[in-house]
């Protein structure tokens, strides 16, 4: 098959790297509301018909949402197998925490309403804070951690190898900068999840998101700047001694890397991306602006700022994606930690097919689903949660 | 057997790959059985047949929760623990799990949520629309997966690339039309589809035995034993198409699970009975019925199929091809690739074999020294442990023609019989409940423990593919995992008790009312 050779190696890595991108920000901007929500629950619904209000407006959706994250997965795996291999097993507990609050939240959504007994509720309310917070945590440690360095190294049969007992591994991970972006993203994905609020509920549930939902948005906003001034003083970051061949095999190994200047020299280098920090600025702002006018582009305007975040990562980055702390020369980069040619075409054949008919479907179950929802509604549906 | 990170890795991907397929074959069977009573519906206009959707319906969405908790797990543990897997065979295997969340994973868990929610607004049609789009995406769900898994029995169009240190894809027709995945998932699916039938027709069994719902019992056990029919006989087929696709790529499983030593002289016999001994290496008080081996595994009574014995003598001249392909690897890894057409050429002339030089490092640390003894302790271990496989391929052949026994019985009663179903049968058939679970856990069982001590079957010994992690990190993994599946699997049993015994709970009025109307009609047909 010569077709996948239609376009580059060096190109293919680049839209998978963006692909990637795409991937964490669609989880962030869909998934991310249902897990705000879900932390948010008993702080802005205090009686158990408001709070079946507030768990079934994200009812119908979460599991659609969800597959976000089964998808990323699943993508790296296909398209950037050493990232897979080292970072799922090098956060591994980090990874069973998180696995283990995503389990806890859908049968949270499905069981909670199966029993009239309030401490029964009462519990399963709990078990979804647990299962909305420690994701969206742990997912902004983990960024924080890829930001410093991870402690890997490759052996030369590109083993992934990354020492230390479970818990100094776990502890590792908890370090001041990577908490510190952990709470960006909590705060972030509160705000998100309270702009979502304010679309679908009314009345006092609706006015308590908007109050919590700004405050949070209002953090995000000093957190992520704060986190930027931390990084340009505190933290090094990593350079090639030896570029890599953008065409070359994927052999992290190949290529040279020492830890040296800053995240924040890109740019000085590649200027236009500042553009990413300021939409992370401007939509996170306006989702504060408009949740205080009761407005529902709130969270649009949220899913606009998430981007912003999550692209100033990236392009900060690039063309770095995991770097290595213990041996830099190991580090993970778009030119050598990818599949191969031909896998990173079908691929990206398959999404050119499948995403947009996702995307249609899913705006279709959205279009459905319009509007508020009230405890009328979830009385009248025997299946509501 | 001594247990460090391997074995508990095993453990743990075993407990939680079985856990998982547990809600997995009857989420299969259940959505297509419900978009098929709400079919009906749509195309009738009777409310019973609405009832019955959303009565099975209720209990499909319990059941589905689960299956996708659980699956999130499974996309995520070739990374956490099986890295060394993750990275040899990502570039091929990874791909198929992709496209399954792309293709159908996401139609399905997109389209419930709604299918629960939208019953007010959406129409008709177009809920049962959306009915279709949930049974299809669980269906071609299936079908990635064992693409994947199909790749994993029997690894086409890849090969090794010494730059990348990896399996890298060559052809992607071959991984997606692979026999072996093929044969697979039409044999997976339509155990998924018998596993919703035995439950639809136990629920209903049950019902009768009660006196209640009696108009949607019947009609249950009607659409159940009619789909499940068809589905059992299936299942067989494909069944014994796997074991002649086995035939051509992975002739020790086959053997094992024969129990079948000695090369015997075409047509082979089959070991109804025996107990398998691993060190004596030979089947004790094997009960044979001649000729039924060999036209499973060869469909011809000439071609010999090859004993244990005899697959071993040829895994060791793998093993001596595989340590030169072995050897020119090195070279090339040394020198960065740039060495002379002449290694390159000895290397790929080999490398087909070089996992048999990695499993080989599993005896001996430089392949390059090892004796003929260690080669030949390395060429029994491609042997895996027959006991296991004798006995769980053979129960679940039981459970598959005690299935099919039970479900042509019921769907002959339904029909020509006008539904007396005699009391006994309908006891039967409530026991029969756990039957089809028993059997897709031992054939995933005799699937993968026969694949040992492969990951990729001749590519990737299983003791080199897990993660660098420490012993406590599985343990403690593992212990989690058992603790949270547990628990919920109670919760979930409990809610899908409380459910059954409520019964139907939707249009009650109406479907009295329909039931009362019909009744002085319907009573002289019978």
């Amino acid at each position: 098959m010569i077709l996948h050779e239609l376009l580059s190696y060096e190109i293919l890595r680049v839209i998978w790297w963006v692909l990637l991108g795409v991937l964490l920000i669609g989880l962030a901007a869909t998934d991310g509301f249902d897990m705000g929500v879900a932390a948010l629950n008993p702080f802005v619904a205090k009686s158990d018909a408001e709070r079946r209000v507030v768990i079934n407006t994200i009812g119908p959706v979460w599991e659609g949402n969800q597959v976000w994250l089964i998808l990323g997965g699943g993508a790296i795996f296909a398209a950037w197998p050493p990232l897979y291999a080292v970072s799922f097993s090098g956060f591994y507990l980090a990874m069973f925490l998180v696995l283990a609050a995503l389990i806890l939240r859908p049968v949270g959504f499905k069981y909670r309403n199966k029993k009239e007994s309030p401490v029964w509720r009462t519990r399963w309310d709990w078990a979804l804070v647990v299962g909305g917070a420690v994701p969206a945590l742990i997912f902004g440690v983990a960024v924080g951690n890829v930001l410093q360095g991870v402690p890997f190294t490759l052996d030369e049969t590109l083993l992934p190898i990354y020492p230390g007992n479970p818990l100094s591994k776990l502890l590792g991970l908890l370090n001041p900068f990577a908490l510190f972006v952990g709470v960006v993203s909590l705060a972030m994905h509160i705000a998100h999840g309270a702009t979502w609020l304010v679309l679908k509920t009314e009345g006092a549930v609706q006015a308590r998101a908007r109050r919590i939902g700004s405050w949070a948005g209002v953090l995000t906003i000093v957190t992520f700047a704060l986190a930027g001034v931390w990084l340009a003083f505190g933290i090094p970051a990593y350079q090639f001694v030896t570029e890599p061949d953008p065409f070359g095999p994927s052999n992290p190994l190949l290529s040279e890397v020492v830890r040296g200047g800053s995240w924040l020299d890109a740019y000085q280098t590649r200027p236009w991306i500042a553009i990413a920090p300021a939409l992370a600025v401007l939509g996170l702002g306006s989702a504060v602006v408009l949740m205080r006018l009761w407005s529902g582009w709130a969270v649009t305007a949220s899913m606009v700022g998430i981007f912003g975040v999550i692209s100033t990562v990236g392009l900060s980055m690039f063309p770095f994606i995991l770097p290595s702390s213990l041996n830099p020369s190991a580090s993970l980069t778009v030119w050598d930690s990818s599949s191969s040619q031909m896998t990173l075409f079908i691929m990206l054949v398959s999404t050119v097919i499948f995403l947009p008919i996702i995307l249609a479907y899913t705006s279709w179950v959205y279009k459905v689903l319009w509007g508020k929802v009230r405890p009328e509604d979830i009385a009248r549906n025997p299946n509501a949660y | 057997m001594e247990f460090g990170l391997v074995e508990l890795s095993r453990l743990q991907f075993a407990s939680t790959a079985m856990y998982h397929f547990l809600f997995v074959p009857l989420t299969l069977g259940l959505s297509i059985l419900v978009a098929t009573m709400e079919t009906v519906y749509v195309m009738t206009g009777r409310p019973i047949w609405r009832q019955m959707t959303k009565f099975w319906g209720t209990l499909f969405g319990i059941n589905f929760v689960l299956g996708v908790s659980t699956g999130i797990t499974m996309e995520f543990q070739f990374g956490m623990n099986w890295a060394y897997y993750s990275h040899y065979v990502g570039d091929i295997f990874g791909a198929p799990l992709a496209i399954e969340g792309l293709m159908a994973f996401f139609l399905e868990a997109t389209l419930v949520g709604i299918w629960f929610f939208g019953w007010e607004k959406l129409t008709a049609r177009a809920h049962m629309f959306v009915a279709w789009g949930v049974a299809i995406g669980s269906n071609f769900s299936a079908l990635w997966i064992l693409i994947a898994n199909g790749w994993m029995q029997n690894p086409v169009g890849a090969v090794f690339n010494p730059m990348t240190m990896r399996m890298e894809l060559v052809d992607f027709y071959a991984v997606l039309f692979n026999p072996v995945a093929q044969a697979k998932f039409v044999h997976t699916v339509s155990a998924g589809y018998v596993t919703a039938s035995i439950f639809v027709i136990g629920v209903s069994s049950w019902y009768l035995l009660r006196g209640r719902h009696i108009d949607l019992a019947r009609r249950s056990i009607a659409v159940a034993s009619a789909f499940g029919l068809a589905a059992s006989l299936s299942v067989i087929v494909l069944g014994d198409e796997s074991g002649y696709e086995a035939t051509h790529n992975q002739r020790m499983k086959l053997a094992a699970i024969e129990g079948m030593w000695e090369t015997e002289e075409a047509p082979a016999s089959f070991n109804l009975f025996g107990i398998p001994d691993q060190e004596a290496r030979e089947t004790k008080y094997a009960i044979k019925i001649p000729y039924v081996m060999g036209l499973i595994g060869t469909r011809s009574l000439t071609t010999e199929m090859p004993g244990i014995k005899e697959l071993v003598a040829q895994a060791e001249t793998r093993i001596r091809s595989g340590v030169i392909a072995y050897d020119a690897l090195l070279q090339i890894r040394a020198a960065k690739g740039d060495v002379t057409p002449e290694v390159k050429e000895t290397f790929e002339a080999h490398s087909a074999d070089l996992g048999y030089a990695m499993l080989l490092t599993t005896v001996v640390e430089d392949p390059k020294l090892a004796t003929d003894a260690q080669i030949s302790e390395a060429a029994w271990k491609t042997v895996p442990q027959v006991a296991p496989l004798f006995w769980s391929f053979r129960i679940m052949v039981a459970a598959g023609f005690f299935m099919l026994a039970l479900i042509g019985y019921m769907f002959f009663t339904s029909n020509f019989r006008g539904g007396r179903f005699p009391t006994w049968v309908l006891r039967v058939a409530v026991f029969a409940i756990p039957v089809p679970w028993i059997a897709a856990e031992t054939g995933w069982f005799v699937a993968e423990f026969g694949r040992q001590p492969w990951t990729v079957d001749g590519l990737l010994p299983t003791a080199l593919s897990v993660s660098n992690l420490s012993i406590w990190d599985v343990v403690l993994t593992l212990a989690g995992f058992v603790t949270l599946y547990t628990v919920l699997l109670v919760i979930e049993i409990k809610l899908m008790l409380a459910a059954i015994r409520k019964g139907p709970t939707h249009d009650i009025e109406v479907v009295e009312a329909w039931a009362a109307k019909r009744r002085p009609v319907a009573k002289p047909a019978e």
